[in-house]
């Protein structure tokens, strides 16, 4: 037993190419449904409702898959999955898509076996501060006393964006989350650092007042999240990256899930083939003529997405920043669909 | 009356200077913390709010996240509307419980009386049949998951921890050998790596499209972990029956089966009640390690409730309330133990 366990650990090490190839697309059009690895538990990303029902921006993006795939937002099944679990989960062939707030690396670009849609949230170091601080932004936080969590790279990227900025500040590493958040709102620290998307959560759950504190808008680090899919089946792979695509150009062009209806009769060609009214997307990507369409209609565009699970929508108010159409000086940018 | 009082008072906390003082220190430490937790959980405490912003501005506990999240901490992502049929389930489990612990029901009709809740309590969870919608076991969790765990983890560990003793302690070196190697190679690690051999590595060796469900995975490395443990439990009852017990089964002329199933078992196990206990009350809450590999038992409907944006950051409320049903559970197994303990060792006392 023991050795093979020893035998288990270095065919784990050794395979680290993806152990299963073969046609993805075609087994999720087989079975009917689109299994999608979530966050067991994260604020904006993946959460269950009371019922039990899955929400978030992550959850989002596998039921607009599902959209693509089968014309219905609900074929999806969702596995929760631990931060160890969650690779070996897709190499394995446990799911077919891992949306699961996981930063886009080489590594796991390469090594790992497994290929990134584009990315669904940029996110990224950032400082929370007072309001009543009137602080605009981090080049503004020279001398500043600065709270941070241990363990993390959080310290690590901190010292070096004041070393780069040649200013100077006072850190206060605290290991545990709760005792940090408790120094920071009791005024021990001027400002707070962690990943954008964790200050936005622990300002809509433990600040008193959550707008009395305002995230700067820089990021010294970067996180950009994307959905990831086994390397080994093309076509499954764009038919997720083209999705994202679809949800980031709807938003560009103005679709959204209240006004694609409308749209359906404009006399613009470009629209007309990007909602199937004129065909050939579809049959490249092998999936139904409408299926742009059913993303918008059933799940939403990128902008409704965000909105709704991390952004004005939501308790966490995080702004678009990095995650705003290019268009409007964000990241976002779908390449033509055409 | 009251001298009865005072004598008790005076006898019990004020017997020397030393008591006297550590009863004057906690008396002052509980007047300190009382009230300040009674303000919390009481007299400041939200206990309905349509929304969490009600919440957000009391200073004390809000329970009204727990009347808004109970169902999910109970029992996960079970089908709303139909999460009657997990309840049923975990009503199921406790009867059977409650029916076992009689001694007067100790019969030969348990065992199939065990075999026909397991199944009702499968059609119950599963459905497919007579009307009720099938439900995949991806989607139990809560308590019935934590109890299911648990009890089919421990019930079928059993017997097979009983053999594992048996072999331990067996003339036949071969079986020596095999059991004693079973038992210290899963003694030897932690459970947490049973579970993710269980959970990640397996599915890796498996031909392409043959997947083994993650729930019964676990639920075999439980099996698999908890039988080791018990095995040494029930081992120690055993090294305490005295020789002269085998050597008069032995001169009755009984086998080997018929010594060990009517002579020295009965008493073994008897002796081996408190670390059996001991075991059963830490698997139940080792079930919560399942965690890690992404199972929503209890603890993980917690956890997830309180990730909802719209009532995050409710821990202590989430975490007390199923610090609570965990206590209501071990703590009824560790008084019926105690109780079957001094009910079994009648026949020692004459």
């Amino acid at each position: 037993m023991n050795r093979i366990m020893c035998a288990a650990v270095l065919g784990v090490a050794l395979a680290a190419s993806p152990v299963r190839a073969g046609s993805t697309f075609d087994a999720v059009k087989a079975r009917g449904f689109v299994q999608c690895g979530v966050n067991v538990g994260l604020a904006g990303f993946s959460s269950p409702d009371k019922t039990g029902a899955w929400t978030g921006l992550d959850v989002d993006i596998c039921r607009a898959v599902a959209a693509a795939m089968f014309g219905d937002a609900t074929k999806v099944k969702f596995m929760p999955l631990s931060a160890q679990q969650r690779f070996p989960a897709l190499q394995s062939g446990e799911v077919d898509i891992l949306s699961r707030n996981t930063t886009w690396t080489l590594t796991r670009d390469t090594a790992n076996g497994f290929h990134f849609a584009p990315v669904t949230f940029f996110d990224g170091q950032a400082f929370m501060v007072a309001k009543k601080a009137g602080i605009k932004s981090a080049s503004e936080l020279n001398g500043a006393t600065v709270c941070a969590q241990t363990g993390t790279t959080t310290e690590m990227n901190l010292a070096d964006y004041f070393r780069t900025h040649a200013m100077s500040f006072q850190p206060v590493i605290i290991e545990a989350l709760a005792e940090m958040n408790a120094a920071f709102f009791s005024g021990r620290c001027d400002a707070v650092s962690s990943d954008a998307s964790q200050l936005a959560s622990i300002r809509a759950a433990d600040a008193p007042n959550p707008d009395d504190y305002v995230i700067l808008p820089e990021r010294i680090s970067k996180e950009p999240f994307a959905p990831a899919v086994r390397h080994g089946d093309d076509q499954w792979f764009e038919l997720v990256k083209w999705t994202v695509f679809a949800t980031i150009d709807a938003e560009e062009r103005g679709i959204g899930s209240k006004t694609v209806d409308g749209f359906l009769k404009s006399a613009d060609p470009s629209i007309q083939r990007f909602l199937g009214v004129s065909p050939g997307f579809g049959a490249a990507l092998g999936v139904d003529e409408k299926w742009a369409y059913n993303v918008i209609r059933q799940v939403g565009n990128y902008g409704e997405i965000f909105e709704r699970n991390v952004g004005a929508g939501s308790r966490l108010k995080l702004d678009r920043g990095l995650n705003a159409q290019w268009t409007a000086g964000g990241l976002q940018y779908a390449p033509p669909l055409r | 009356m009251t001298g009865t009082a005072l004598r008790w008072l005076r006898a019990n906390l004020f017997s020397s200077w030393l008591n006297t003082l550590l009863t004057l220190l906690i008396v002052w430490g509980l007047a300190g913390v009382i009230p300040a937790l009674l303000h919390w959980a009481v007299t400041d405490a939200v206990f309905s709010a349509g929304d969490s912003r009600l919440c957000r501005g009391a200073s004390g506990a809000c329970w009204a996240f727990i009347g808004e999240k109970y169902r999910l901490i109970l029992f996960g992502t079970y089908p709303y509307d139909q999460q009657w049929r997990p309840l049923l389930a975990v009503l199921v489990i406790i009867a059977l419980f409650v029916a076992s612990c009689d001694r007067r029901l100790w019969r030969r009709w348990l065992l199939p009386l065990w075999l026909g809740a397991a199944a009702l309590v499968g059609g119950l969870m599963w459905g497919g049949a007579l009307g009720l919608e099938f439900v995949e076991n991806r989607l139990w969790g809560g308590l019935p998951l934590t109890l299911i765990l648990s009890v089919i983890g421990l019930v079928v560990a059993f017997p097979l921890a009983v053999l594992l003793a048996l072999g331990r302690r067996s003339e036949l070196p071969m079986v020596r050998a095999l059991s004693v190697a079973y038992i210290e190679l899963i003694r030897g690690v932690p459970l947490v790596s049973l579970l993710f051999m269980a959970a990640v590595m397996l599915p890796m060796f498996l031909p392409a499209g043959v997947t083994i469900d993650k729930l019964l995975r676990a639920q075999i490395a439980f099996i698999l972990f908890a039988a080791a443990y018990l095995a040494e439990v029930v081992r120690g009852g055993l090294q305490a029956i005295p020789r002269g017990q085998y050597e008069a089964a032995d001169a009755l002329g009984l086998g080997y089966w018929q010594k060990m199933g009517r002579v020295i078992l009965p008493q073994a196990l008897a002796l081996a009640i408190p670390p059996i206990v001991n075991t059963v009350i830490s698997f139940f809450k080792d079930t919560s390690l399942v965690i890690i590999i992404g199972l929503l038992d209890l603890l993980g409907t917690a956890k997830s409730a309180i990730a909802d944006p719209n009532w995050h950051g409710f821990y202590r409320e989430s975490y007390l309330f199923i610090a609570l049903i965990y206590w209501v559970f071990c703590f009824s197994l560790s008084r019926y133990s105690q109780w079957l303990e001094r009910d079994l060792k009648r026949g020692h006392q004459r």
